[in-house]
């Protein structure tokens, strides 16, 4: 039987980091006092219930969705790469998307005449940059079919539209410059609550495809040629699924950053768990992990330990660089290639 | 009784490369045939043409009466199962989620198991002796254990043809008959027809009803008396240093 106990574990976990979320800050709250803030704001403080609802349950829920979605994508890239390495912030993927960010953010006067909402413009550029790296990066894939050189590949599209956003930022005027590069530090708290559905849809989306995804997923492992014979129309099932790892990266950095790792660990945190590299157990458990992961990092960085708040990507990278080293050098690897 | 599986005047290659033409063979339920020939001779090639991997640059592919080409990627999955070249690295999954993958063509959008389902996946355990590693995970395998963990998924798959690209490579000599007899065992018992390359000749020699001998870009198929009586295998398997021995059905180095 199907033991259903880590699932529990991770689901609890992420629930009390999504309540820890919520009573910390500047002003610590009591459960009982965010309760009310939610369930009728009119008979609290005023201030209070501002910053329950406009402030930390916004921030709780982009953190939580951000890490399920990156996470979700780390996981189908990781599959169909046949590369356990790959994930969203690796593979230039999350460069690409920062690079429609910067277009939209950096080169303003460019398209301020087009009558596109700015938010539309932001969330389009970055999924459209995050698609153009993925389109890349498969493409390389079928040329080359090697991880490493995979990987490399990544890299050098990384590098480039670094390099493009270099020149963006030295054209840009300097208040434009200072938001994109604190955009660029990562920030889970950049979404206001009306404006969450950008996030949530696209994560929602993701999560609706995963669902369906680990039959085909198990079959990928196989390799393309076996994925066949059993069935699987493996290009379409490939595109189909990096399309939405596309669009679910673009959206996440377009409302908090190139958020680094999360995407790749995740993954690994939840074969570690589960020993399992079984598709049907293992996305439901990097879902959870995700959020979890997500909502850990940015507790971390609010917490105000080293003198203040820290840098988003600071935390992820701090925490995802050893967990990256410890897949690699570990020898416990359930992920199957590389 | 009519064929499983008919080949007729089949070109196979690469686009503007051909590497083996006049390619007729038939193959019936329960019957055993070994593709052999030398490297490089389009062993594979014509495999995953017959998988429909590859398009045929010319000829005919019928199976079970229906064309090849007609066959969309799914109702070819229920017509043939493969187990290709090169073990999968597909990390901690135990040996009967693997054998279940089998079931796919089968399956619904979920891949969710029937009560039949899993009847067949025990089934296929059993007929390869995979039973007992039903809870091990597959990269715990040794090659050979991992092999027929490959087979058994295959014949989950519940398909009247199984395709296997050289099978017995990286087993050592006792594991090869023995794979190649419980071949010939479902064969026989489950009525299907298996069509494999392998480089061990006198094994496929031993143990399989036809023989189909690539030389010279051609196609040479029947019995394993035949191929010996015919001198084909002398002439498929001639190179400086290395001779065909029909009294042995082995290669044997020539020494000048």
């Amino acid at each position: 039987m199907k033991s259903i106990r880590p699932y529990v574990v991770l689901g609890l976990l992420t629930f009390f980091l999504f309540i820890l979320e919520l009573v910390t800050g500047s002003t610590a709250l009591s459960v009982r006092e965010v309760w009310a803030a939610l369930v009728d704001p009119s008979a609290t403080d005023p201030g209070v219930a501002a910053v329950v609802r406009e402030v930390r349950m916004p921030q709780a829920i982009t953190a939580l969705l951000a890490g399920m979605g990156l996470a979700v994508g780390g996981l189908f890239m990781q599959t169909i790469f046949r590369n356990p390495l790959a994930g969203p912030s690796v593979m230039g993927v999350s460069s690409g998307a920062s690079l429609g960010v910067a277009v939209v953010m950096l080169a303003h006067p460019l398209w301020a005449s087009l009558p596109i909402p700015p938010d539309a413009a932001l969330m389009g550029a970055a999924m459209g940059g995050a698609l153009a790296v993925l389109s890349l990066v498969m493409f390389a894939d079928r040329r080359v079919g090697d991880g490493v050189t995979l990987l490399i590949v990544g890299l050098l599209i990384s590098y480039l539209c670094s390099a493009l956003v270099s020149v963006l930022q030295s054209t840009s005027s300097a208040q434009a410059l200072q938001g994109f590069v604190f955009w660029g530090m990562g920030s889970f708290g950049g979404v206001s609550s009306d404006r969450l559905l950008w996030l949530a849809i696209p994560v929602a989306t993701t999560m609706v495809v995963a669902v369906f995804s680990p039959k085909t997923l198990n079959a990928l492992l196989l390799g393309d040629d076996h994925a066949t014979t059993l069935g699987v129309d493996t290009r379409r099932s490939r595109r189909r699924l990096l399309w939405i790892t596309g669009i679910v990266a673009g959206a996440v950095t377009a409302c908090c950053g190139p958020i680094a790792f999360i995407g790749m660990v995740t993954p690994h945190l939840a074969r570690g768990m589960l020993r399992t590299n079984d598709h049907a157990k293992l996305i439901p458990a990097t879902v959870l992990c995700g959020g979890a992961l997500a909502l850990l990092c940015d507790l971390i960085a609010r917490s105000g330990f080293m003198g203040g708040s820290l840098p988003l990507n600071a935390v992820t990278s701090l925490l995802g660089a050893p967990m990256v080293g410890w897949v690699l050098f570990s020898g416990k690897r359930w992920a199957g290639s590389a | 009784m009519k064929p499983l599986l008919a080949i007729e005047d089949l070109v196979v290659g690469h686009p503007g490369v051909v590497l083996l033409k006049d390619v007729s063979f038939t193959l019936k339920a329960g019957e055993v045939a070994a593709i052999v020939g030398v490297n490089g001779s389009g062993k594979s090639t014509l495999l995953r043409t017959v998988l429909g991997l590859y398009p045929p640059l010319a000829g005919s592919i019928t199976i079970m009466d229906e064309d090849l080409a007609a066959l969309s990627v799914k109702a070819r999955s229920r017509s043939i199962g493969a187990v290709l070249t090169g073990r999968p690295r597909i990390g901690a999954i135990d040996v009967r989620t693997v054998v279940a993958l089998g079931r796919h063509p089968w399956t619904g959008h979920m891949g969710r198991l029937s009560a039949v389902d899993h009847e067949r996946v025990e089934n296929a355990m059993t007929s390869t002796g995979t039973q007992d590693l039903a809870n091990r995970t597959f990269d715990s395998l040794s090659d050979g254990e991992a092999q027929k963990v490959q087979l058994a998924r295959a014949v989950a798959q519940d398909t009247p043809l199984l395709v296997l690209d050289e099978p017995t490579a990286h087993l050592d000599v006792v594991n090869r008959v023995v794979l190649v007899t419980l071949l010939r065992e479902i064969a026989r018992s489950l009525q299907r027809g298996v069509l494999l390359s392998t480089h061990d000749l006198t094994t496929a020699m031993d143990l399989c009803d036809r023989i189909l001998v690539i030389h010279d870009r051609a196609l040479w198929s029947g019995t394993p008396a035949e191929a010996i009586t015919s001198g084909i295998l002398s002439r498929a398997f001639a190179a400086d240093g290395s001779h065909f021995d029909p009294n042995t059905s082995t290669l044997r180095g020539t020494t000048h």
